[in-house]
């Protein structure tokens, strides 16, 4: 900041970065050991690092406004929803006036008004509709989100932005990252993500617990619960009585169809002597709902923003790497450290590559994965992505799938839309995973053939 | 520890330029996933699966045609749907065929436990295979979904047989009517 600037700013906005200062200009007991204290490090928060909020929720609200507090500016934030009655008691950037408005473009409203110098931006779509050059402009992702298939999306997405320079080692100037927290209830965890370097998503799927579900049968005869009730009739009465047409399905955010299936699920209650099917219970079933506790939103955004201004500034070393909190009964927090899977499927480098002739057929590309030493593989099923769309090349395990990819075995690589650098995915029993594996293209130097340059 | 501040100054300047070969997208973990599954599916005599189209992997049909028991003779055709949480979730499984059977409703909903409350990321759709082909082999009545079929298979096995034949061949059983489902 430029020191005339600074006079002219009213007295609170000058002293705004004194105690940030304090931990980025000079080393302290608590620094990591590599740190070097600069003023540039306050710059480059405040003007140049970009971060990414995904989820504008309970959990978003409270990470733009801990974030845009610190200093950083450069903000975008994504979520796809729009705000409900329901959301107002935590997400406290919304007012009842914004019920309907999206929740991305009132939060970024709001704080760009009260934090003087933010200049966040709102996205107000679905995660999957932004692409890859729009993730790789960020220095830091967080998000706040409560959906497993979005994380799971994010971490692929940053995954595939990695770099490998050739000897195999990974490209740190290519590392974006993810700083991952979650609640429920009274639960939460918060979690530092380096993709490539540490456990990713992937990695730790297992520390997800599964979907409450309960058995079909106990559904469908012995109902003893009330969620038994609900579940019958979301599960087994929509599809049979369809009571708005085959076309509609259940859709937990329509109040007549809450209002329907909870009609029917008293009935069914009523007839099996259970109490306590009312609304709000049959609204939680049928949208998965577990009440948020506000001061668990917080604390977990808290811990996220301070990983963030860790990894913005390296004065400190990061948690490592996942950080449980549990306020269920007292309140117990302790941080282990995830382990990455060698074998994870996301985020080891599992991409090898196989050197081709540019004329090769697939059935020459068969062979070499059978023959060749580093795979020697047995049966090998081969898919690809051509134009954005799956295309499976060939897979001799499936009969109706091998009569109609056998002719690609004759096919050359630039007929089946392969192209120098392009990657097929192999699965077979030899390998524990789908491997991905990138095509390069081999030219004899001393006589080249001129004829395939010639269309 | 990463020092993305030092390693961050240089760059990110390139905002949204596509690097070269970045520009394939990537399969996504149900993708790659699947494809495995599939690749190695390894099925009993008795099924066979159907892809309408070979390029879609995570939507086909499976074919059970049993060779013993109470539905020897018969043709079942199930619809598998692997959603992008697999294999964190379970693929959603209905049989199209209707069948007079303990454990599959006339709505072609399934109860098998590793269908819902016992599926677990380790099993493959093999597990489901074998799973559905012995609900043709040992009918559950402990565990009904179509009660009255489980009632009767627990008190008349006789009848119960000649239910399920009826079914077959095509025909009513009670007030519900079955279309011919024999090979």
């Amino acid at each position: 900041m430029a020191a005339g600037e600074a006079q002219q700013q009213p007295e609170h906005l000058q002293r705004r970065w004194h105690y940030i200062r304090k931990l980025l200009e000079r080393p302290g007991p608590f620094s990591h050991p590599d740190f070097e204290p600069s003023a540039e490090i306050l710059d480059f928060i405040l003007n140049s690092c970009k971060i990414l909020v995904v989820g504008a929720g309970g959990l978003g609200c409270e990470l733009l406004k801990d974030l845009a507090l610190m200093g950083f500016k450069k903000i975008h934030i994504v979520d796809m929803d729009t705000i409900e009655l329901s959301n107002l008691n935590r997400q406290f950037l919304f007012r009842k006036n914004d019920i309907g408005s999206s929740k991305a473009k009132c939060a970024v409203e709001f704080v760009n008004k009260r934090i003087p110098g933010c200049e966040a931006i709102a996205h107000h779509c679905p995660i999957q509709d932004l692409d890859e050059g729009f993730y790789r402009q960020f220095h830091i992702v967080v998000c706040g989100l409560d959906s497993i298939v979005a994380r799971r999306w994010l971490n692929g997405m940053l995954m595939s932005l990695l770099q490998y320079n050739d000897d195999g080692s990974l490209d740190q100037s290519s590392v974006i990252p993810l700083i991952d927290g979650g609640t429920e209830g009274f639960k939460g965890n918060a979690r530092v993500i380096l993709p490539g370097m540490s456990a990713c998503i992937e990695c730790t799927l297992d520390l997800y617990p599964p979907q409450k579900t309960f058995p079909l049968c106990t559904i469908a005869n012995t109902p003893r619960l009330p969620e038994h009730c609900i579940e019958y009739v979301k599960v087994i009465q929509w599809s049979k009585e369809n009571p708005w047409g085959p076309e509609t399905s259940l859709d937990g955010d329509d109040p007549q169809h809450v209002a329907w299936v909870l009609e029917k699920a008293q009935e069914r209650a009523m007839k099996h002597g259970i109490a306590g099917v009312n609304y709000r219970l049959t609204q939680g079933v049928l949208k998965n709902i577990i009440p948020a506790v506000a001061s668990t939103n917080a604390s977990i955004a808290a811990c996220c923003a301070t990983e963030v201004f860790k990894v913005a500034t390296s004065c400190c070393a990061n948690m490592n790497n996942y950080m449980v909190l549990n306020m269920t009964e007292g309140v117990y927090s302790y941080t282990f450290n995830a382990e990455r899977r060698t074998d994870c499927i996301a985020c080891s480098n599992s991409t090898k590559i196989l050197e081709v002739e540019p004329q090769a057929t697939l059935q020459a590309i068969l062979d070499q994965l059978r023959d060749d030493q580093q795979f020697m593989m047995k049966s090998p099923g081969i898919t690809t992505i051509i134009n954005g769309r799956n295309k499976t090349l060939y897979m001799s395990s499936i009969k109706s799938i091998e009569e109609r990819t056998r002719d690609n075995l004759k096919k050359k690589m630039k007929e089946l839309g392969l192209f120098n650098g392009a990657e097929i995915l192999v699965a077979d029993i030899t390998t524990p995973n789908t491997v991905t594996i990138k095509l390069k293209f081999i030219e004899n130097l001393q006589d080249v053939d001129m004829s395939h340059y010639i269309e | 520890m990463i020092k993305l501040f030092s390693l961050k100054q240089q760059k990110k300047d390139e905002e949204g330029s596509a690097r070269p070969g970045g520009s394939q997208k990537k399969a996504s973990a149900a993708q790659l996933r699947i494809t495995k599954d599939l690749n190695e599916l390894n099925l009993p005599k008795t099924c066979n699966t159907e892809f309408p189209d070979p390029d879609d992997l995570l939507n086909f049909k499976l074919i059970i045609c049993p060779d013993e028991g109470f539905y020897r003779g018969g043709r079942f055709v199930f619809s598998f749907k692997v959603g992008p949480n697999y294999p964190h979730e379970p693929p959603k499984v209905k049989c199209e065929t209707a069948v007079y059977h303990p454990n599959i409703d006339l709505e072609g909903n399934v109860c098998l436990n590793i269908l819902r409350e016992d599926w677990k990321p380790v099993l493959t759709v093999n597990s489901i295979v074998y799973g559905l082909q012995y609900l043709f082999l040992e009918p559950n009545p402990e565990d009904p979904l179509n009660k009255e079929a489980a009632d009767e298979l627990q008190s008349n096995r006789r009848l119960f047989e000649q239910h399920v034949q009826r079914a077959m061949r095509g025909g009513y059983v009670g007030s519900s009517y079955f279309e011919r489902c024999l090979k």
